[in-house]
């Protein structure tokens, strides 16, 4: 009764197309979504049943199981992995059918971690050999998707012969399973490379065709090694008419062409023919890639293919109309008029209702961005991004950020429109760019001094808007702007105003990391104010240090009366909310010199004088402000918050503290040294008013060694180790490394301020001293002095032209170029590494070094690299091999010189029969490779490729000789 | 090199699946539905390229097109080119079409294997083979001879030997 089950099997067995109609029926039974419970027990079932028929000693049941199992696999996802012994039990059947369905099992389930696999080897082998066309057909297919290195190695002497074989069907595919096969087992490059060559002046074009697709892949990895092969694919090139073929071998030559300039002189004619006369499209894009890419010398060439390329773009088929704007791309940056001479359609292509088209043409609009059109362009870009779908806008917004500032927003001369450009991003509706936009913030702040105001400008209007604070998208924009308005409060116009806003009630919008920006804005806001109302001469006299150093000294030492004087003054309300009052007392308290100064100042800085709302009154009310509402989150569970917000409660302790302090006379509380607050917020003012730079990507190495520390040679290790790592980050993100760099200057000061805040002076010090050193790993202050003049005189004269209208905004010209002096009369800090052009042009230069060497190692690693890994992946004598190629490039240019190469040949010849020895793994080996030290073939520079020739000619010694004195001096006569 | 072939339907339910180095089968699925998921959302009258960079690599390019209810799709990478895939595509309908008489997506889903081996003799490996669809509608025709002759001699035996029983 053994036979019972099976029999029963077969009878009443499901078919695969009961299963899929059972499938059918289950799914729609169970509505559209697959994966349904119904439909997956309907297939777990069918499993079920599969693994009983499959167990069937006869084959037909079996067959159906397996087939139904492929199919459960291939469309459901379902795992296979366990069939595959059956797999290759059914494909040594002698019914085709059931071979088919071994076979077609094997290739879709199979990987090299099949371990069964081997056991596939033997009955491939005799596919292979078999009469029957389509039985070899389906070994070769199968073998072209499962091929393993050691199926590659066993089944080579068998591909090998069907490569000549006289059925055009078998033979192309045993070319294209020669190409799998040479990718897992080099060596057999060796065998079969002269019959592929020999094959390439077929008559047959399906097999010419199959030939140089497979020609197209290898020169794909590796083209130098096909040069050698140039004549004949130029003479497929000049003569065939198919276009695959034609397709096939443009793209080897735009391969080998960027290797052999003389190449280009001789394909660019053929090239341009065709691309004349074909009529098909796919023909004719080929041709303009290939000459866009790799003929950009050739000047006529580029011409007819910007004709062509109008043509594509003017097509109503979206296809070729991507296209054409792919390969305009690809022309710009060689010949940017071809690009300009189609700006419309390129413009009109934005509106395009195809997304591929549209991108592209925004690629294009953006390559043809420069200094004189970048604001029209972006005009016009906004604009699109205003009418367009999210992703569309955030794509133009996206490129828009990245060209302008491409190294270093070389294309930007007015930064008061691009920081105002940015300003409006912020609020294009589907703005998503909040990082980006947020970075560019602050790093313009930092890197350019004239344009601060407006960032601050700018920053205070993104900051009062309360609607804005809803849009999760832009709060990191919101961030930057809260940084740029506290780190650069000086221009600020209304603190007061600037203060509410920060402090708003819908900032608990904000998630807590932005917030505490904000708070910290709020601080340093604070800071200043407090500083101005302590000190308002010394702020007025900081901010026109430059006018005369004088001024600063002379008001140090006055200080203390004219802080008593002022104060005294200020107390009087009615004058406090005038600012122009607001200095008139001090007129008379203070000195003779003092009184001119004043008087000059009170003109000049209109816009501090605003601060000069910071009466008493004025100062108490903010602080009051700032307690009621920073009060109830000193118990936030959000650490940075707490963390500020004492801080900032802090300070506003030491300022309630100074205020009442008032009250008693100044001079005594001078004598008795308690007039501490006021100086802890001088102190204060005066670290948060240090100059936060980009850091230099070489700062670190300025960093003089301290004595005593030996970093030095762990350090060179390192570098030899992550050198190749840092490179493309920094060539990438070049901002991102100072940024973080800044990042941690933040922290310090932060913790500064903190500890700052308890009135010790010991540790104030302490924390100055450390400031001090910390400035070391700043750029050495050289490039400060550049930092005034330097800047983009277009930007001054344009700021020139609006300031005679206004006194107001002189006062702010003045100031602004003023203000870098501020700090360094302080200590000579070279913390202030603003972005001064020198400071800029060094870096790029760098960069493109930088660049540079990243080119040639690609290069390298190209041309090298994949030998490499080829010949590793052969065995350890191929070093010899690998050597022996590198001297033989070394040689190719001199190939000319028939002595030289016949040199080569026989030397490369003995090395040759030298390193065959060795090798175990072909049957005939040692008996050939005495023979081949004549036939050594120069005819392709890889030993591998060589090497067939040598086994051939050690076959047909006497026209292998013959072939190579015929072929060696043809290359270079070609080439020439 | 051609790395993927796809049909699949407007539902994003595959019907065929062929990928040119292996990808496990879980993977397969999972790009199919991130192919689909950007198809689907595609007018009718727009260019047939999708940005597949992030599924299948850089070099990438993904061509689709459809017919009736089907999505024909052709991943593959630079060493093809864009138009030409398009044709093949053509190519393959049509084989299809002169094989099953006015293909239709039923024809697609009970044919399995046919469909396979048409396949199999347009690309092999990756490597475009034949570009012409009469021959190949010739060899996919010859095979399913070959297929049908041998189950009506198989079948025979098993019922004689279970009729002797």
């Amino acid at each position: 009764m053994a036979g019972g089950p099976s029999l029963m099997d077969s009878l009443f067995q499901r078919s695969l197309e009961d299963l899929i109609k059972g499938l059918r029926l289950h799914n729609l039974a169970a509505g559209t979504a697959a994966g349904t419970p119904e439909s997956s027990t309907f297939v777990s079932k069918s499993i079920d049943e599969v693994r009983r028929e499959i167990k069937s000693t006869d084959q037909q049941t079996k067959t159906t199981a397996l087939q139904k199992l492929t199919y459960l696999h291939s469309l459901y996802a379902i795992d296979m992995s366990w069939a595959a012994f059956h797999a290759i039990e059914l494909s040594s059947s002698t019914i085709f059918n059931s071979k088919r369905t071994g076979y077609l099992a094997a290739s879709i389930s199979f990987n090299s971690s099949t371990d069964v696999i081997l056991l596939l080897t033997h009955q491939l082998r005799k596919d292979l050999n078999s009469g029957n066309p389509h039985e070899v057909s389906l070994a070769l297919q199968t073998l072209s998707s499962i091929c393993t290195p050691d199926l590659a190695r066993d089944l080579t002497p068998e591909l090998f012969t069907l490569l000549n074989s006289n059925k055009g069907f078998i033979k192309k595919k045993a070319i294209a399973t020669v190409l799998r096969v040479f990718e897992l087992y080099p060596d057999s490059v060796r065998v079969c490379f002269k019959r592929l060559v020999e094959n390439l002046e077929n008559a047959d074009v399906g097999i010419v065709s199959a030939i140089v697709g497979v020609f197209c892949e290898l020169a794909n990895k590796e083209p130098r090694s096909y040069l050698p092969l140039a004549p004949e694919f130029y003479r497929i090139l000049v003569d065939s008419r198919n276009n695959w073929v034609l397709i096939k071998v443009l793209k080897i030559f735009a391969k080998l062409v960027p290797l052999e300039p003389r190449l280009g002189k001789r394909v660019v004619e053929p090239i341009c023919e065709h691309l004349r006369r074909t009529g098909a499209k796919s023909l004719a894009f080929e041709c303009i890639r290939t000459i866009v890419c790799s003929l950009t010398q050739h000047e006529l060439a580029v011409k007819l293919a910007a004709e062509k390329i109008r043509e594509f773009l003017t097509e109503d088929d979206p296809n070729l109309k991507y296209l054409g704007l792919q390969a305009l791309a690809a022309i710009a940056p060689k010949s940017l008029n071809a690009v300009v001479e189609n700006k419309e359609v390129v413009i009109k292509s934005l509106s395009d209702e195809d997304v591929n088209i549209k991108f592209e043409a925004l690629r294009l609009v953006m390559a043809m961005v420069s200094e004189d059109n970048v604001a029209e362009i972006c005009r016009v870009l906004i604009n699109y991004a205003l009418k367009s779908d999210p992703e569309f806008c955030n794509e133009i917004l996206g490129s828009i950020l990245s060209t302008c500032s491409r190294n270093y927003y070389e294309t930007i001369v007015d930064f008061d429109w691009y920081v105002s450009l940015l300003g409006e991003m912020a609020r294009v509706p589907h703005c998503q760019k909040g990082e980006e936009i947020e970075n560019q913030l602050v790093d313009i702040g930092m890197r350019v001094r004239d344009v601060r105001p407006e960032v601050v400008h700018v920053g205070r209007d993104l900051l009062i808007d309360p609607a804005l604070l809803g849009n999760s998208f832009i709060h990191r924009i919101l961030s930057a702007a809260a940084w740029v308005s506290g780190e650069y409060v000086e221009f600020c116009k209304n603190p007061f105003e600037l203060m509410e806003a920060l402090l708003q009630p819908r900032t608990n919008l904000l998630p807590p990391s932005v917030r505490a920006v904000y708070i910290q804005s709020a601080f340093k806001v604070l800071t200043f104010s407090a500083y101005f109302y302590f000190y308002p001469e010394e702020a007025l006299a900081a901010s026109i240090s430059e006018v005369g150093e004088s001024v600063h000294n002379g008001w140090c030492e006055q200080s203390s009366d004219s802080v008593s004087g002022q104060t005294v003054t200020f107390s009087e309300p009615d004058e406090g909310f005038n600012p122009r009052m607001l200095h008139q007392p001090q007129k008379d308290a203070s000195g003779n010199d003092g009184k001119k100064m004043i008087s000059d100042l009170e003109q000049v800085s209109s816009c501090s004088v605003k601060m000069g709302h910071f009466t008493k009154d004025c100062l108490v009310g903010m602080v009051n402000l700032v307690e009621s509402t920073l009060r109830p989150m000193a118990g936030s569970h959000e650490v940075e918050i707490q963390d500020r917000v004492k801080n900032v409660l802090g300070l506003i302790e030491l300022i309630r503290q100074e205020i009442h302090g008032c009250l008693v006379p100044k001079e005594e509380e001078n004598d008795r040294g308690e007039l501490k607050a006021c100086e802890i917020v001088r102190v204060m003012h005066n670290a948060l008013s240090e100059e936060l730079g980009p850091v230099s990507l070489s700062a670190q190495g300025r960093v003089p060694l301290p004595d005593g520390l030996e970093l030095k040679e762990n350090l060179s290790d390192l570098e030899a180790i992550c050198g190749d790592f840092r490179i493309p980050v920094l060539s990438s993100f070049s901002l991102e490394k100072p940024r973080s760099l800044e990042k941690d200057v933040v922290t310090v000061s932060d913790q500064q301020n903190e500890e700052e805040c308890e009135p010790s002076s010991e540790s104030t010090s302490l924390l100055t001293e450390h400031r001090k050193r910390h400035g070391i790993y700043y750029l050495p202050s050289e490039k400060k002095e550049k930092v005034p003049n330097d800047y983009p005189p277009a930007n001054d004269l344009s700021m020139q032209d609006k300031v005679n209208d206004e006194a107001d905004y002189l006062v702010k010209l003045t100031e602004k170029s003023l203000v870098p002096k501020k700090k360094p009369i302080a200590k000579p800090r070279p913390v202030v590494v603003k972005l001064d052009d020198g400071d800029r042009i060094h870096i790029n230069e760098k960069l493109t070094e930088l660049k540079e060497d990243l080119i040639s190692d690609a290069v390298q690693e190209v041309l090298l690299g994949n030998q490499a890994v080829a010949s590793s992946s052969r065995t350890d004598k191929s070093d010899k091999s690998s050597n022996r190629r590198s001297r033989k490039e070394a040689f190719r240019p001199l190939e000319s010189n028939a002595d030289s190469t016949t040199v080569e040949i026989a030397e490369l010849g003995n090395k040759n029969s030298r390193r065959i020895k060795h090798r175990t793994h072909g049957k005939e080996r040692s008996h050939r490779s005495s023979k081949k030290a004549t036939g050594e073939s120069d005819r392709s520079d890889r030993p591998s490729s060589s090497h067939p020739h040598g086994k051939h000619k050690s076959r047909q010694r006497a026209d292998g000789m013959e072939n190579v004195a015929a072929e060696s001096p043809v290359i270079p006569d070609f080439l020439l | 090199m051609i790395k993927a072939v796809i049909v699949m339907n407007d539902q994003g339910k595959p019907r065929l699946v062929k990928f040119y180095s292996f990808q496990a089968v879980e993977k397969q699925h999972e790009l199919i539905r991130s192919i689909y998921g950007v198809l689907c959302s595609r007018a009718n009258n727009v260019s047939n390229f999708i940005k597949v960079d992030s599924l299948f690599g850089p070099d990438a390019r993904l061509v689709y097109k459809t017919f009736a209810t089907l999505y024909f799709i052709f991943v593959f990478d630079s060493s093809e080119n864009e138009l030409a895939m398009l044709d093949l595509m053509q190519v393959f309908v049509e084989t299809l079409d002169k094989c099953f008489h006015n293909v239709c997506e039923l024809d697609i889903i009970f044919n399995f294997n046919k469909v396979h081996s048409i396949l199999d003799e347009i690309i092999l490996g990756g490597q475009v083979l034949e570009t012409n669809s009469s021959e190949v509608a010739k060899a996919a025709e010859e095979i399913s001879k070959m297929e049908k002759h041998a189950n009506s001699v198989t079948l025979v035996p098993s019922i004689s030997g279970w009729s002797n029983r």
